[in-house]
């Protein structure tokens, strides 16, 4: 079963939209509720992360009866040192963009502490996928 | 008093009910379809947040209360009332003919519940002090603010204050008064004035409580028309002394409207009023976007409870004439007479809550998880033909619940007219068997007076 969402860089409106949807179906699956809070606060994150830095991009949710596996893929900057970006605290967000309540350098480091595998790629000037795999039992 | 698993006091008068769905399009938990021309709720979803009755425009749905002549079984009669009650009433009529008048009318002692906000307001302060880990906390103040926690967003149910209402502190507060005074227990009947169907369903069917210290209910605005007719009748006669007359200050009679608990907290505390309002907040509590807030003082109805679906008066007028008694009571220097602070330690001491908050969770597709998702799956392929544009002819209010309710084997494809079109087309309904169809969502009678045209 697979879902997509496209990704609007800049629009903060409609920035968790996506989460809210792949949240309600996590409840049409009877997930546990505690493990939906999990899986949609890393989801939010990665969500507001291609919002505020990126320029477009898709959220791919897959279910199977074991996993979800979201890949989040965005054109945008890129991240030039991934070990850098997973530290807490560290951020590149502009002050227009902390100035509306985000960037606090904490979204990569709350997104791995929401799932159970996020892997990242990403090439400077081309855009950056996240992959994240929770288990659903 | 009977105690049903799951009871709910907003009732449909299929005599009354043309089955005109504007209910259907208004309930937030999508919990009512069309069946046979009338609606049906189901009872696993719905709230009693009462939108549906405020949208009848046949007056279909109502509230069952309790039989007014039952009251006048118990010797010793009590009546609640919520501080809206008194602004029901335009500033002609006083406090005191109000009093007076209840007790004209059977009553021996009457009492507003929003006396008992100064020792919740302490017992939430001393609630919060002592369960850190509940932050941010949400009120239990609106029952069907709970209600729809449980069915829409059971992950928040950790989250809500485990303490009685000002209405169930009062009623123990008023028993144990008249207890000690000697009246025997069972002779006190201690009765609710409502202004909802929410607070109804909380005292038949309390949640995290064994059973509520309210014996029975009225609806408001049942008590508004006794009331006013009484009044008529004893106009002019001197306005006859209650002993029990006081006079609540500003904090207390602003319990009930929007951000009169908020106001009393540390922190940062929102107050949301209309169930739309509050299911937006929700979403963004439960997706952690709102980092740092303290307390959530969440309410159903649009003004709180001065805009109740059982209230007689314009929500704006009865806010003005609570607001002018506030200020009356500053401008004259009054003190409430509150003799409940005597019985604090009592009252305190059973003010938590114990039993549990249960999860009701109406959105999963079934409790096994390959299972819901090949509906999930199901459900998606079904919405590829269905033409989406919500109009409601099917007997649910979107296509996609009547996608789930197909699912769920609760509804069949073909009970959509656009789907119904496309069958007949292809020979594979016959338009008699497309009008039985029809006919059993919407009733004979809908398609018996073609002639008359």
């Amino acid at each position: 079963m697979e879902f997509n969402y496209n990704l609007e860089g800049g629009n903060f409106s409609r920035a968790g939209a996506a989460s809210s949807e792949v949240k309600k179906l996590l409840k049409q699956l009877n997930v546990s509720p505690a493990l939906i809070k999990r899986i949609v606060i890393a989801l939010y994150e990665a969500e507001v992360n291609v919002v505020a830095h990126a320029y477009e991009g898709v959220m791919n949710v897959v279910f199977d009866n074991q996993t979800i596996r979201v890949k989040i893929t965005d054109k945008g900057p890129g991240i030039p040192d991934i070990g850098l970006a997973m530290q807490e605290g560290y951020s590149t967000a502009s002050p227009k963009v902390r100035e509306m309540g985000f960037g606090a350098g904490m979204g990569l480091p709350n997104m791995k502490k929401n799932c159970d595998s996020l892997s990242i790629e990403s090439q400077v000037g081309v855009g950056t996928t996240v992959t994240m795999i929770t288990h659903l039992q | 008093m009977k105690k049903d698993a799951f009871y709910h006091a907003l009732k449909v008068v299929s005599t009354a009910c043309t089955g005109c769905t504007h209910c259907m399009h208004v309930c937030p938990t999508s919990a009512i379809r069309i069946k046979h021309g009338k609606a049906v709720i189901d009872e696993a979803a719905c709230t009693d947040c009462g939108m549906c009755l405020k949208s009848c425009p046949q007056h279909a749905i109502i509230v069952a209360q309790d039989d007014f002549a039952e009251i006048l079984r118990f010797p010793f009669r009590v009546i609640l009332l919520p501080t809206v009650f008194i602004g029901q009433f335009g500033e002609d009529i006083t406090e005191e003919q109000i009093f007076a008048e209840l007790h004209n009318l059977g009553f021996d002692y009457v009492i507003e519940v929003d006396k008992a906000t100064g020792l919740l307001l302490e017992g939430t302060k001393r609630y919060m002090a002592e369960h850190p880990e509940q932050r941010p906390f949400i009120s239990n103040f609106c029952p069907a603010i709970v209600r729809l926690i449980q069915v829409r967003f059971p992950s928040l149910i950790p989250h809500i204050i485990r303490l009685k209402q000002a209405m169930d502190i009062t009623a123990a507060y008023v028993r144990k008064k008249y207890i000690d005074l000697g009246i025997p227990e069972k002779d006190i009947g201690v009765f609710y004035v409502t202004q909802c169907a929410a607070k109804i369903a909380a005292i038949k069917c309390p949640v995290g409580e064994e059973r509520s210290s309210v014996d029975g209910v009225i609806n408001m605005d049942f008590i508004y028309n006794k009331l006013r007719l009484s009044l008529n009748q004893h106009k002019g006669e001197p306005v006859r002394e209650i002993p029990e007359q006081y006079h609540l200050p500003p904090q207390a009679l602003r319990w009930t409207q929007s951000g009169g608990e908020a106001a009393n907290y540390e922190g940062r505390c929102l107050a949301i009023d209309e169930i739309h309002n509050v299911i937006d907040i929700l979403e963004k509590i439960e997706n952690d976007e709102l980092g740092d807030i303290d307390f959530l003082e969440l309410r159903a109805c649009d003004h709180s409870c001065a805009g109740g679906a059982l209230t007689t008066n314009n929500r704006f007028l009865t806010l003005e004439r609570l607001k002018k008694r506030g200020e009356y009571y500053i401008a004259h220097h009054l003190s409430s007479v509150n003799k409940m602070p005597r019985y604090a330690d009592f009252l305190s001491r059973q003010m938590q809550l114990n039993g549990e908050i249960l999860p009701r969770p109406i959105e999963k597709l079934d409790e096994d998880l390959t299972v819901a998702l090949q509906k999930m799956e199901k459900i998606a392929r079904i919405m590829k033909v269905l033409p989406q544009v919500d109009c409601g002819a099917c007997g649910a209010p979107t296509c996609q619940i009547l996608a789930h309710d197909i699912v769920q084997g609760k509804a069949k494809l073909s009970q959509c007219i656009f789907m119904q079109k496309i069958l007949t087309q292809e020979g594979a309904l016959t338009p008699e068997e497309s009008l039985a169809m029809s006919a059993e969502i919407w009733g004979d009678e809908k398609f018996e007076n073609i002639e008359q045209i």
